[in-house]
């Protein structure tokens, strides 16, 4: 190649690879005679009436093209956005026009070549939305308008012909049960932890000789697997169901929620103390000092310097755990905790892949969402503080 | 009145101030000078206690400051830090309110007082209060330290190298704003420096540390005829003590009968200045008046006789 600037763009490239085989080698659509039967895959052309199949290979097309070639970030945008919208719209269809009429067994899903093209053109969406350089509000608000979107069509009934809109309309009630158990279980565990872990993570940075003792044990535990760490948490918990009055009514016993809980708050520890420790050493010295020749108290010093200083980096961590928990929640079903990981354990024993991502996807939509929110907040703070240059 | 008796700093097994007393009388500047390393840091942070001493006392007006809280005494001596030590996560105005703020002050007045230090020190309160620390150049940021150390109006203030960061010209202000500060307000200030000409333009008295020892504390025109040591000596510059010594008096103490030709020269000029302007323009005698009216002249005979070393 003649200097360093090919015709092509690199990751271009790759997404143009990653969609032509999702195009020609990979089946857009799986049918089932039943919910438990092996699948048959069925390409795009055969998922999807002609007119959409020509609609969405053009698309397709199109935005591979601006994708590979060395267009302005803001047709990137759109041509994803565009290639995207094309899939989501048109796998409905695909459903309903693969589903025989009157038959209310045969299952119809997205297969590997969808969400390979999905993945391509949000690879692209990501990487044009990371060049814009979007502002914490502005990335937000890119997040909720996708929210909308998917809300939408949702809405609209389009996907109701989909194998995971069947599983969920079969289980409506206790979709939203063990929606509000998932949420629970991961905010909650979370609150514990930083209500517990910024005070251990202060006292850890003014007592240097407690600092290394506490962060080994903490992360000990991270290492436990959560199955052992369940396992271990039985005996102590069935202990005080038995032995502490009340402690049985509201609901503490040595399986259940309340095992899950104190997994997950133990996880959660190591990331909001060791963040909270390492945000206040890295509290400017200079600021410090200055706090003190004021006429601060250690109080004030801690309440009005040091903690505002160190928020970005709490933050940091507090992300860390919120992401971590609203995946490991799924655990808590194996020992009867509840939440989404019901959907993926009944899925998995019944061998109904659409079940399992009826607990899956809305898993991995929460977790990205609190990922965005989070960053985007991080970053806000810490531009509150000043901290930019 | 500001009484250090006998002070000693030792980190370990090095003593990093040694013995050191002297007495710094009320409204009056004190600078410090000394080698880097030379513990003059260490020294100023003992008056408010940011370090404490291994032996020995400081008296603030008689009482020991041992007397009070750590956090109450500071609250009540200015400190403008090394560096500038500006609250990064606070404004401009906020990091001036600091101490007014701690000292519970009503918030018309500490608005007022904020506005008033900004423009003092040439920044613009619209344009400088609502900014953060590091939207500000070096030079802004120490004097908003330093307008800091004066927010809540202190009897005493201790500032550690204070304009290192600034260019000739805003500090040469700067040092002006210091010393019409210190009159209209009566302050005690300590200050800490590494360039002997700022230390004979503002202090009273000059304390000259090596190696934690204070090896003289005198006026600055003792220290330029007879400096106590070799050392001293060296600080000085031996090459630029006349004019060093001219700069210390106005030359309305220099005045001889007489007239000169040429433009006049106002008698609170420095007679450094008068003679730099003979030597330049080539001339025997200038012009001198004050108020408006002619008063005498100056001559480069007699500036050389005022420069030579007293008896
Ligand atoms: N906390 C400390 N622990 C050990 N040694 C220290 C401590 N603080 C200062 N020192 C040492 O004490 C000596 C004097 O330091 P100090 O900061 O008072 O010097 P200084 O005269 O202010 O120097 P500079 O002009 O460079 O600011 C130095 O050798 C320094 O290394
Ligand atoms: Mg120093």
């Amino acid at each position: 190649m003649s200097g360093n600037r090919s015709r092509f763009d690199k990751l271009g490239v790759v997404i143009a690879a990653i969609a032509a085989s999702g195009v020609f080698f990979a089946p857009f659509a799986t049918f089932r005679a039943n919910r438990i039967v092996p699948g048959e895959g069925r390409t795009i052309l055969e998922a999807l009436p002609l007119w959409a199949a020509a609609t969405l290979l053009l698309v397709l097309a199109l935005a591979t093209m601006v994708a590979l070639l060395r267009f302005p970030l803001s047709w990137r945008l759109g041509a994803s956005i565009a290639a995207l919208a094309a899939l989501m719209l048109l796998i409905g269809l695909a459903a309903n026009h693969l589903t025989p009429p009157e038959n209310t067994y045969a299952r119809v899903a997205p297969a590997s070549g969808f969400w390979l093209l999905n993945f391509a053109f949000a690879l692209l969406a990501a990487d044009s939305l990371t060049r814009l350089r979007l502002g914490p509000m502005a990335r937000i608000a890119v997040l909720a308008l996708a929210a909308l979107a998917v809300t939408a069509i949702l809405y609209s009934g389009s996907w109701n012909g989909l194998s995971i809109l069947k599983e969920y309309a079969n289980r409506a009630d206790s979709f939203w049960a063990e929606a509000a158990k998932h949420v629970t279980l991961a905010l909650g565990s979370l609150a514990a932890a930083v209500v517990a872990g910024i005070p251990l993570g202060i006292l850890c940075h003014r007592v240097p000789t407690l600092r290394d003792g506490v962060l080994n044990v903490l992360n000990i535990i991270q290492t436990i697997p959560s199955i052992a760490l369940f396992g271990i948490l039985i005996a102590p918990l069935g202990w005080i169901a038995v032995h502490v009055p009340g402690a049985a009514e509201i609901g503490i016993r040595g399986i259940g929620t309340a095992p899950a809980f104190v997994a997950l708050f133990l996880y959660s520890l190591l990331p909001v103390v060791a963040n909270t420790v390492v945000g206040l050493a890295g509290v400017p010295p200079a600021a410090n000092d200055a706090a003190r020749g004021v006429g601060m108290t250690a109080r004030q010093r801690l309440f009005s310097i040091e903690f505002p200083l160190a928020f970005p980096v709490i933050l940091t961590g507090i992300r860390i755990v919120l992401v971590q928990n609203i995946g490991l929640a799924t655990i808590a079903a194996l020992i009867g905790g509840g939440g989404f990981g019901v959907f993926v354990f009944q899925g998995i024993g019944q061998t109904a892949m659409d079940l399992v991502l009826l607990g899956a996807v809305p898993t991995v939509a929460l977790a990205f969402a609190a990922a965005v929110i989070l960053d985007a907040a991080t970053e806000m703070t810490a531009l509150n503080g000043g901290q930019a240059a | 009145m500001i009484e250090i008796e006998n002070i000693t700093k030792r980190y370990g097994e090095v003593e990093v101030v040694s013995d050191v007393s002297f007495v710094v009388q009320p409204r009056t500047i004190t600078v410090i000078v000394g080698t880097s390393g030379s513990g003059k840091t260490t020294l100023l942070r003992m008056i408010n206690r940011l370090v404490e001493p291994t032996s020995g006392v400081i008296k603030l007006d008689g009482r020991d400051n041992r007397a009070v809280p750590a956090y109450e005494l500071r609250r009540h001596i200015g400190y403008a830090i090394q560096g500038h030590g500006l609250f990064p996560h606070r404004t401009v105005a906020q990091n001036i309110a600091t101490v007014p703020v701690l000292l519970g002050w009503e918030k018309d007045r500490i608005d007022a007082r904020v506005n008033e230090l900004l423009s003092l020190f040439q920044l613009d309160p619209a344009t400088f209060g609502p900014r953060y620390p590091h939207e500000l150049s070096g030079g802004q940021q120490q004097r908003v330290g330093v307008a800091r150390a004066l927010a809540a109006e202190p009897n005493v203030l201790l500032m550690d190298e204070p304009f290192g960061a600034l260019d000739p010209v805003i500090r040469a202000k700067a040092q002006e704003d210091l010393l019409a500060i210190q009159k209209r307000f009566g302050t005690t200030i300590i200050l800490v420096t590494h360039d002997m000409e700022e230390a004979i333009h503002l202090g009273n008295r000059i304390a000259v540390m090596d190696e934690g020892r204070l090896i003289q504390y005198a006026t600055p025109a003792e220290i330029l005829a007879k400096p106590a040591t070799p050392f001293v000596e060296t600080l000085i510059g031996t090459g630029d003590r006349p004019f060093r010594l001219l700069s210390l008096n106005e030359i309305r103490e220099a005045v001889e009968p007489g007239t000169a030709e040429g433009e006049a020269l106002p008698a609170s000029a420095t007679q450094r200045d008068a003679l730099a302007e003979l030597l330049w323009s080539g001339r025997e005698a200038l012009p001198v008046e004050a108020d408006g009216k002619p008063i005498g002249r100056v001559t480069v005979e007699g500036l050389i006789r005022r420069a030579a070393r007293p008896a």
